[in-house]
C-alpha cells in the first residue's frame, strides 16, 4: 500500500521582489523550495506510513528542476519519487493540474491515502486537493490538524471557520493538511545520501495517456489576463506634531473629524 | 462543462448552518444582483439543507429571483460529496453562466469538487468581480461580457485577473467580508424551485463524530470603528493603549498578524488576508506599517487614520489623516481629547 504526497516546488516568496514597471515577479535569483506547506503533509505521510507499514510516495509535477524539491523529500524520509514533467504542461491550471496528478495516481495504481498541503504559497488557491479528489472520484477531507488510520478507515480532525469537526471517512481518500498537524523533520544525513542517489523516474503526458491539448496553457478553463500590483493612494492629510502642544492640537483637530464620524 | 450560455443566471452557492445563512452568501447576493443587471439576467441561489424553507425567502428578500432549494435530512451537515453530486446535476440542467461560493471552509471544499466535475475553471479567493471585454491579441477574437475574477496571489503581492471564456460556467470563490451586505427588501418575490434530492446514507462517505463551534468572542466585521494595533505598540501590557481608546469610541480592537504573533492579543482579532476583511466607518491603525497583506483587510474602511513615527510607513498610502508621532504620546492624548468633548 502505498501514501501519496503531491509536492510543488516554488519560489520563496519571503524574497520575492517585485518589478516596479511590469509589475511582475522578478523569478531571477529567488530560490526554488518546496512549498513550506507541504513539508506538513510530508511528515504526516511519514508518520502514517510508520504506523501502518505503507511506503510514501512523493510526486510533483513541473520543470526538470522540480526533482530537487522530491529530493528534498526524500532526505526528510520520503521512500521513492516521481516527477511528472512534459513541456505540454506549462501553464497549468488547478483544474489541468489535478487532472495529471490524477492520472499519475492511477499510474502507481494501489494507494491508501493522498495527503497534500493546505495551499501552494504562489498560486495560492488550495484547489488542487479537492480536484484530484473529484477526479479520481473517492472523498476528500480538507483543513485537517490531525490524522490517524485504523482497519480501513481514517479519523480526522476538520478546522472549520468558528471551531472543529471530529470525522471518519473510509480510504482511499485525498486528505489536505494544515500547519497544526506535525512539525515537520529536518532532512537526515541518511536521507540525504538516499535522496542524492535516488533515480527519480520522469513521467510525461503520452507515458500517462494524456492528450497534450488536454493540459497546459491550452487546456486550462481560467486564462490569466493581467497582473497588477496592489496600489491604493490617498491624498492624506498631514498631522505632523513636532511638540506636546502640537500634538494635542492635532489630536483635538482628529477628535472632532472622529465624532463626526462615529 | 457546459455550453457558453448568455442567458445563463448569475448563480451563488448560498451556504447555510443550522438554516441561517452564511454572511459571505449574503454578501455574495448584492454582486451578483449587480452582475447580472450588467448582464440582463437573473439571479439564482442554491440552498441546500434539511429544512431551510425560512432561508430560502430571506435569499429571495437579498436579491434571489429564483431559489432553487433542495431538502433532504441527509443534508442537515455538509459533506463534499453530497454537496458536490446536487450542485453537478442542478449547473447541468439550468446552465448558469456564473457561480460563485462564499472562500469559506465549506466553500473552498466544495467548489474545486464542482468545478472539476463539472468541467470548467475555478478562480480562488478573489476580491472583485466586474463584468469586461476581452481580446485575444493574436487572433482577434473578441469576447464580451466575460466574468473578470480579480484576485490577490503571490502571497498578495500581486493582483491578477482571470477569465474562462470558453470553459463555462465562470466559476469562483469570494473572500469574506470583501463585497458589502446589501440591505434585504421583505417586499421582494421571488419564485422557489424545488430540488429533487434522492440521497442515501451509502451516498455519505464521511461519518461525523462530533462537532465543536466555539461563540466568536469578537466580531470585527459587525464593528463600526475599530482601533488596530501592531508590532509598534511594543507589548502586550502597552496594548492596554489600544483597549482604552476603543473602549471610549465604543469600537472593538483589531491587530495586525505580527501583533498577533507577538502575543499582543487573540488571533481573532487580526484583520488582513489571512484574518478579517473589514470595512468599518472608521479605522485606526497604530504601530502598523501597512503591509499589503494588512491593507488587503482594512483598505476599504471609510476613513482610516494612521499613527506611526515613520514619516515613510506604507500604511500612510491608504490613510486619509496621519499622524507622525509616537502612538505612546498620541493615543493618551487622543484618549483625552475625546473624553474631554464627552
Ligand atoms: C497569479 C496566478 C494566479 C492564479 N490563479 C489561479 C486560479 O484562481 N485558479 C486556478 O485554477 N489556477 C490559478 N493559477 C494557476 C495555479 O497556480 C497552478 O495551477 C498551480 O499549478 C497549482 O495551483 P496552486 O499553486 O494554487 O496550488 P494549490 O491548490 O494551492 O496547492 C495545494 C496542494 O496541491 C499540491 N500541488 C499543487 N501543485 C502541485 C504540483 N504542480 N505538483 C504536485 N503537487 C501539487 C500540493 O500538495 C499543494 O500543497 C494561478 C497562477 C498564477 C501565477
Ligand atoms: C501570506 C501572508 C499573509 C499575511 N497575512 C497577514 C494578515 O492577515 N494581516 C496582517 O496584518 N499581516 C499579514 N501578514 C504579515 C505582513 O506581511 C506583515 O508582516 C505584518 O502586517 C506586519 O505587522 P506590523 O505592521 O504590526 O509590524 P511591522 O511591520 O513591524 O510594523 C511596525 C510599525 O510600527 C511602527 N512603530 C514602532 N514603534 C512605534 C511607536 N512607538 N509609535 C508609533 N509607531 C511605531 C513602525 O514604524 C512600523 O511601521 C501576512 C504575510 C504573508 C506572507
Amino acid at each position: 500500500m502505498n501514501i501519496i504526497v503531491p509536492i510543488k516546488q516554488v519560489p520563496d516568496i519571503r524574497n520575492v521582489r517585485m518589478d516596479e514597471k511590469t509589475g511582475t515577479v522578478i523569478r531571477e535569483g529567488v530560490e526554488a523550495i518546496v512549498n513550506p506547506l507541504d513539508l506538513y503533509a510530508i511528515e504526516t505521510a511519514i508518520r502514517l506510513a510508520g504506523s501502518c507499514g505503507a511506503k510514501t510516495i512523493a510526486l510533483s509535477m513541473g520543470p526538470a528542476k522540480a526533482a530537487d524539491a522530491l529530493r528534498e523529500a526524500v532526505s526528510m524520509g520520503i521512500d521513492e519519487a516521481v516527477l511528472l514533467s512534459d513541456k505540454c504542461f506549462a501553464g497549468s491550471d488547478t483544474w489541468a493540474t489535478s487532472y495529471v496528478l490524477s492520472e499519475a495516481v492511477k499510474r502507481i495504481g494501489s494507494y491508501t491515502i493522498i495527503i497534500c498541503g493546505e495551499r501552494a504559497v504562489d498560486g495560492d488557491t488550495g484547489q488542487v486537493g479537492p480536484g484530484i479528489a473529484a477526479w479520481l472520484d473517492i472523498p476528500v477531507l480538507t483543513y485537517l490538524s490531525k490524522v490517524s488510520i485504523n482497519e480501513g478507515s481514517c479519523t480526522v480532525r476538520r478546522l472549520i471557520e468558528d471551531g472543529y469537526e471530529s470525522l471518519s471517512c473510509s480510504m482511499p481518500c485525498v486528505l489536505t493538511v494544515v500547519k497544526e498537524i506535525a512539525e515537520p523533520g529536518l532532512p537526515t544525513l541518511r536521507g540525504k545520501k538516499r535522496a542524492k542517489n535516488l533515480d527519480i523516474p520522469t513521467w510525461t503526458a503520452e507515458y500517462l495517456g494524456i492528450k497534450p491539448e488536454s493540459v497546459g496553457l491550452k487546456g486550462s478553463p481560467t486564462r490569466v489576463v493581467k497582473i497588477d500590483r496592489p496600489k491604493v493612494s490617498r491624498q492624506c492629510r498631514i498631522e505632523k506634531p513636532r511638540s506636546e502642544t502640537k500634538t494635542a492640537a492635532a489630536v483635538k483637530a482628529l477628535a472632532e473629524k472622529l465624532r463626526e464620524t462615529a | 462543462m457546459i455550453k457558453v450560455n448568455k442567458e445563463g443566471q448569475v448563480w451563488v452557492f448560498a451556504e447555510q448552518h443550522l438554516g441561517k445563512i452564511e454572511d459571505t452568501s449574503l454578501e455574495l447576493m448584492g454582486r451578483a444582483r449587480e452582475l447580472a443587471n450588467k448582464l440582463g439576467v437573473q439571479v439564482g441561489a442554491v440552498l441546500l439543507g434539511s429544512s431551510v424553507k425560512n432561508a430560502a425567502d430571506m435569499l429571495v428578500h437579498y436579491g434571489a429571483d429564483t431559489v432553487y432549494m433542495g431538502e433532504h435530512p441527509l443534508l442537515e451537515h455538509y459533506q463534499t460529496s453530497s454537496y458536490s453530486k446536487i450542485l453537478y446535476d442542478v449547473i447541468q440542467k439550468y446552465e448558469p453562466q456564473i457561480m460563485l461560493f462564499g472562500a469559506t471552509p465549506v466553500g473552498r471544499d466544495l467548489a474545486p469538487h464542482v468545478a472539476s466535475a463539472v468541467k470548467a475553471g475555478l478562480t480562488a479567493d478573489c476580491t472583485d468581480l466586474q463584468i469586461g471585454r476581452h481580446e485575444i491579441k493574436k487572433t482577434g477574437e473578441v469576447y464580451d461580457n466575460l466574468l473578470f475574477q480579480i484576485r490577490p496571489a503571490f502571497g498578495g503581492n500581486i493582483i491578477a485577473t482571470i477569465i474562462n471564456y470558453d470553459r463555462w460556467p465562470q466559476m469562483a470563490t469570494v473572500r469574506e467580508g470583501v463585497m458589502p451586505m446589501p440591505e434585504p427588501d421583505g417586499r421582494r418575490k421571488g419564485g422557489i424551485v424545488e430540488i429533487k434530492v434522492s440521497l442515501s446514507h451509502a451516498d455519505l462517505v464521511v461519518e461525523i463524530l462530533d462537532e465543536h463551534r466555539r461563540d466568536k468572542t469578537v466580531n470585527l466585521k459587525a464593528s463600526r470603528i475599530i482601533v488596530a494595533g501592531g508590532a509598534g505598540v511594543g507589548s502586550r501590557e502597552n496594548f492596554r493603549l489600544i483597549w482604552d481608546l476603543a473602549n471610549c469610541l465604543g469600537a472593538v480592537p483589531g491587530a495586525s498578524r505580527a501583533a498577533v504573533d507577538l502575543g499582543f492579543i487573540d488571533r481573532d482579532h487580526q484583520v488582513g488576508q489571512t484574518g478579517t476583511t473589514v470595512r468599518p466607518s472608521l479605522y485606526i491603525a497604530a504601530g502598523i506599517s501597512g503591509a499589503v497583506q494588512h491593507q488587503a483587510g482594512m483598505s476599504d474602511s471609510k476613513k482610516i487614520i494612521a499613527i506611526n513615527n515613520d514619516p515613510d510607513a506604507p500604511i500612510f498610502n491608504v490613510a486619509h489623516y496621519k499622524i507622525v508621532g509616537d502612538l505612546n504620546e498620541v493615543i493618551p492624548a487622543m484618549i483625552k481629547a475625546i473624553k474631554e468633548k464627552v
